[in-house]
């Protein structure tokens, strides 16, 4: 596929970054030819220098026959009117545009074909507050995504000595899990994906296990990989952001909210702008005085972020030195990131991952509803739906066992009943879609939602055909 | 010369004020009774006074400055109860200057305390004058004047601002201040056409409904009758007027705001009104209640009823009654004056420290708390979601402490001519906050006719003291706004 991204900024280059590895024509347009030479010199993408909203730049990166526009600008107003020309002036059949502002989602007709022709908005502020929000509900896992209008969910998890499931095999799960069906479907140990699971697979202390789960049964699961903690009360967030403010103003009526904030009058904003609930306090997040002062060793958890990784680090470190129960840093370098994750930092969240996902189901060819970026763009989980029949597609009406799927690939599990874009009902007779956890006896069957874990990029097209419905396939 | 300038405007406003005449002088043509040329021969003096003050001054005639506003301001509000006294001291055989210029100026500041008594026995057309002055003073004369005459030109935001009641006066509504203030007074008007109709309806004339409307609405106090709304003793007639009461003291401005926007929710949503509300509801109950423990009411509904009237009565600053509510026990008639302290919100009729005030003090005490605990905490007051700036919260406590100061100050006055201390104390609140009645010699069943003329004078400087809200006034006092 031909890409056009506009703007090298974070978005930007992790966008190109993860869109590259999948063998894509890259262009990026930036105004400044500095960070493009960069880009350039570490990544096969070509630069052009100039302002994106300018029709003679855009034709000159190519905007005649690109397929997809991805326009991440710091600024809403640049990437809404870049939008509006690739689709008029040059037909760009898909457009997507990076947007900091909410309420061009509420208005429709802003964003249609008479509008400013925008096809899926990306959030990234949003992604990572839902992203740090599933981790604040579940604070034994290390990750938490949804699928399926949220009935699945697949939960990452440091396993520890003292959970049920821990030095057991992956055979005995349903005899030391009773009632709840659960799939394991990787286990990270010192990093490495190990390569087979079977029966006889044994937990260890210190994996890092993904589960596949109906997304009622997520406490369940943590629980059988770990004890469980109290439940988080209090929270104190390092840096008034976009992304902390948001936050705090979500979780600010079920949890005891402290933001820690240096700059002053960003401090008064946050304080009008939050409910009297949340404690703003003006200071560094590395002063080790006001945290101790703030009590930062009764914290439940610790979440820096702000827009410096050092400072993150630095922040998370101290105050679990100080006695934080867990900490979180975002961090956006990826050499830091696997470089801290699992040490004294109990998380580190690279943003640009958390938005790559909504971006990868529109690349992905196939049906694909959901696609979510793992391990830092290293594996991948995508949610599917089975189209056509045993003879057009190589997964319809089939068992999961007889289906070919690539070397360590698994079908966790299967949602059934899901209502069509046009709200009809798939499957008459149930009123509500059900999950199904994917055992190597159970039949797909078409219009069932697939969710499969992909745990090297490599594999993606691979597990991309057996989404695609072919005239010409024959067994 | 800035105080001709702003004499040449007096005047004018004088002229202005002479037509208002035409009201009482209507009753009175009508009535056939003795006030009539009383009423001519006052509008006669004080349109030649105005023409005169405006003729002899209209070289000087110029754009007001912003300063000339404090000036402009506080002169008519001395002038026009001058004006306002003489058909009353012409009318009423007997009456000391001091009493009729008292009388006047607590109609224009809305507060409804009287020194007349025997007010059934006095002709019609005097009573409409109280009571119409009250309607007129209860909104501000020179909103009235900015709402209907272009001549105040762009000082006009500047005089807006020295009448007008609350803390934070900079938001207009509208581009032009005069669109403003008109709004403003189309709400008083709709509302007081409301209340007209349903003190009708529940049983008062026409000629009784006219007068309590005048007088409710503006939250003055004045009746027709010295039982005050005891006459009628009708349950339907207190809840109309306890109902129109409430709905005066809150910021007028909210109904013209939720006017255009189609929507109770400006009104429901808005911070000032509900303190208001919930401040005047739960000391209905907490008296209420007590009254019934006390004795003093053998039934909780009956102790109710009378306290419900009441308490909202003094609250709003009207100062109606239908009994002598001196007789309870002394807390709940202090605990209802010092409610009527600051309850009602900035921009209603009401007087006293104004609810904002009240919520923007407690939200200071409840921040320098936190600072307290957590010395890096940033805290600023937040009031409907708008931080107020630190000049307006300065502003609010430099207010409280002249406030402070203006109450010990005419207490000790009125102590030094001899008054007893809860007579003495409870005047001071009553006049300062626009109430009416107080305790002691000057309580609801007696009246302000048996203080000396120093006191009476005390009282009046009070009333305007407090309808201009202190700063407007006592700016006067200050050397620097006399040097140019």
């Amino acid at each position: 596929m031909k890409i056009l991204i506009l703007g090298a900024g974070r978005v930007g280059e992790s966008v190109a970054e993860s869109l590259l590895s999948e063998r894509n024509d890259i262009t990026m347009i930036d105004t400044d030819p500095v960070r493009l030479r960069a880009l350039q010199d570490r990544m096969d993408l070509r630069g052009v220098v100039g302002n994106g909203i300018q029709p003679s730049v855009l034709r000159d990166a190519g905007a005649e026959d690109t397929d997809m526009l991805i326009a991440c600008a710091p600024a809403d107003e640049t990437n809404l009117v870049v939008c509006k020309i690739a689709h008029d002036v040059f037909n760009v059949p898909t457009t997507i545009a990076r947007l900091r502002s909410n309420e061009f989602d509420e208005r429709p007709e802003l964003l249609g074909k008479q509008g400013f022709a925008v096809d899926k908005v990306l959030h990234p502020e949003s992604s990572v507050t839902a992203y740090i929000r599933k981790l604040i509900e579940y604070p034994e896992a290390l990750q938490v995504l949804e699928f399926a209008h949220g009935l699945v969910s697949l939960i990452a998890v440091r396993a520890v000595a003292g959970g049920p499931l821990v030095q057991h095999t992956l055979a005995e799960t349903p005899r030391l899990v009773p009632g709840v069906d659960m799939r394991i479907v990787a286990i990270y140990r010192q990093d490495q994906a190990l390569p087979q699971l079977g029966g006889e697979t044994r937990v260890e202390p210190g994996d890092e296990v993904f589960v596949l789960a109906a997304t009622e049964h997520i406490r369940t699961v943590l629980g059988a990989l770990r004890k469980m903690d109290r439940p988080v009360k209090r929270v104190m967030i390092a840096g008034g952001g976009k992304v902390g403010l948001r936050l705090a103003r979500e979780i600010a009526g079920r949890y005891q909210v402290k933001i820690i904030e240096p700059n002053r009058a960003r401090c008064d904003y946050l304080a009008t702008e939050l409910p009297g609930s949340v404690l703003v306090l003006n200071g560094d997040a590395t002063d080790e005085d006001l945290l101790s002062d703030e009590g930062v060793a009764d914290l439940d958890l610790f979440l820096a972020l702000t827009n410096d990784d050092e400072d993150n680090i630095m922040a998370c470190l101290l105050a679990k030195r100080l006695g934080a129960r867990r900490v979180l840093a975002v961090i956006n370098r990826r050499a830091y990131a696997d470089l801290v994750q699992g040490t004294q930092i109990d998380i580190a969240i690279s943003p640009s991952h958390a938005v790559i996902g909504e971006l990868l189901a529109h690349v992905r060819r196939g049906d694909v509803e959901a696609v979510h970026s793992l391990r830092r763009g290293a594996a991948e989980a995508l949610e599917g739906i089975v189209r056509g029949d045993a003879k057009t597609c190589r997964m319809a009406g089939r068992r999961v066992d007889e289906i070919a799927l690539p070397e360590g690939t698994h079908i966790g599990a299967l949602v059934r009943g899901l209502h069509l874009a046009d709200g009809s009902e798939v499957e008459p007779g149930y009123a509500k879609p059900r999950v199904l956890i994917a055992h190597h006896d159970t039949t797909v069957l078409a219009h069932d939602h697939v969710i499969i874990f992909v745990p090297r990029k490599r594999l993606i097209r691979q597990v991309e055909k057996l989404f695609q419905v072919s005239a010409t396939f024959m067994f | 010369m800035g105080a001709l300038a702003v004499i040449a405007l007096v005047g004018r406003l004088v002229v202005m004020f002479s037509l208002l005449f035409a009201v009482p002088l209507a009753f009175a043509m009508h009535e056939h009774d003795d006030a009539e040329d009383a009423f001519v021969l006052s509008a006669a003096i004080t349109l030649a006074a105005g023409l005169a003050m405006s003729l002899a001054t209209r070289r000087f005639r110029r754009e007001l400055l912003p300063r000339d506003g404090f000036l402009l301001v506080t002169l008519v509000w001395l002038l026009l109860p001058v004006f306002g006294a003489l058909p009353l001291r012409l009318a009423i055989p007997g009456l000391s200057i001091t009493d009729a210029y008292f009388e006047a100026a607590s109609a224009f500041t809305a507060t409804g305390a009287t020194a007349l008594s025997g007010l059934d026995a006095l002709p019609l057309s005097v009573n409409v004058w109280r009571c119409f002055m009250t309607f007129v003073g209860g909104l501000g004369i020179v909103v009235l004047a900015v709402a209907i005459l272009p001549i105040l030109g762009v000082g006009g935001s500047q005089l807006f601002k020295a009448e007008t009641a609350g803390p934070m006066k900079d938001q207009k509504l509208t581009p032009r201040i005069a669109d403003t203030a008109r709004a403003i007074w189309v709400s008083y008007g709709l509302l007081s056409l409301a209340c007209l109709w349903s003190y009708h309806a529940a049983g008062m004339s026409w000629v009784d409904a006219f007068l309590h409307m005048c007088s409710t609405v503006s939250l003055g106090g004045f009746s027709r009758y010295d039982a005050s709304f005891g006459h009628w003793n009708s349950p339907a007639i207190e809840a109309v007027a306890m109902f129109f009461m409430m709905l005066s003291g809150v910021n007028l401005v909210l109904y013209f705001v939720s006017w255009r926007a189609r929507s109770l929710l400006p009104l429901l949503r808005n911070a000032e009104a509900q303190a208001f509300v919930g401040a005047v509801l739960g000391t209905i109950l907490l008296i209420a209640g007590y009254l019934t423990v006390d004795g003093a009411y053998a039934d909780f509904g009956e102790a109710l009823r009378h306290t419900a009237f009441h308490v909202v009565s003094v609250a709003t600053t009207s100062g109606f009654t239908t009994l002598d509510y001196a007789q309870w026990p002394l807390f709940a008639p202090l605990l209802m004056i010092l409610l009527g302290c600051f309850a009602t919100c900035a921009g209603s009729t009401g007087g006293g420290i104004k609810m904002v005030r009240m919520l923007l003090l407690l939200k200071q005490s409840r921040r320098e708390l936190i600072r307290i605990l957590h010395p890096s905490a940033v805290t600023p007051v937040v009031l409907g979601g708008v931080a107020v700036s630190e000049r307006v919260m300065h502003s609010v406590i430099a207010y409280m402490m002249m406030y402070g100061a203006s109450l010990v100050g005419l207490t000790m006055l009125l102590l030094f001519s001899g008054l007893d201390a809860v007579t003495a104390f409870t005047a001071v609140l009553a006049c300062v906050n626009n109430i009416g009645p107080g305790l002691g010699e000057v309580g609801p069943a007696v009246n302000y006719g048996s203080l000396t003329d120093f006191q009476t004078w005390v009282c009046t400087f009070a009333m305007l003291l407090g309808r201009l809200e202190l700063l407007t006034v006592l700016v006067l006092f200050t050397p620097s706004f006399w040097r140019r």
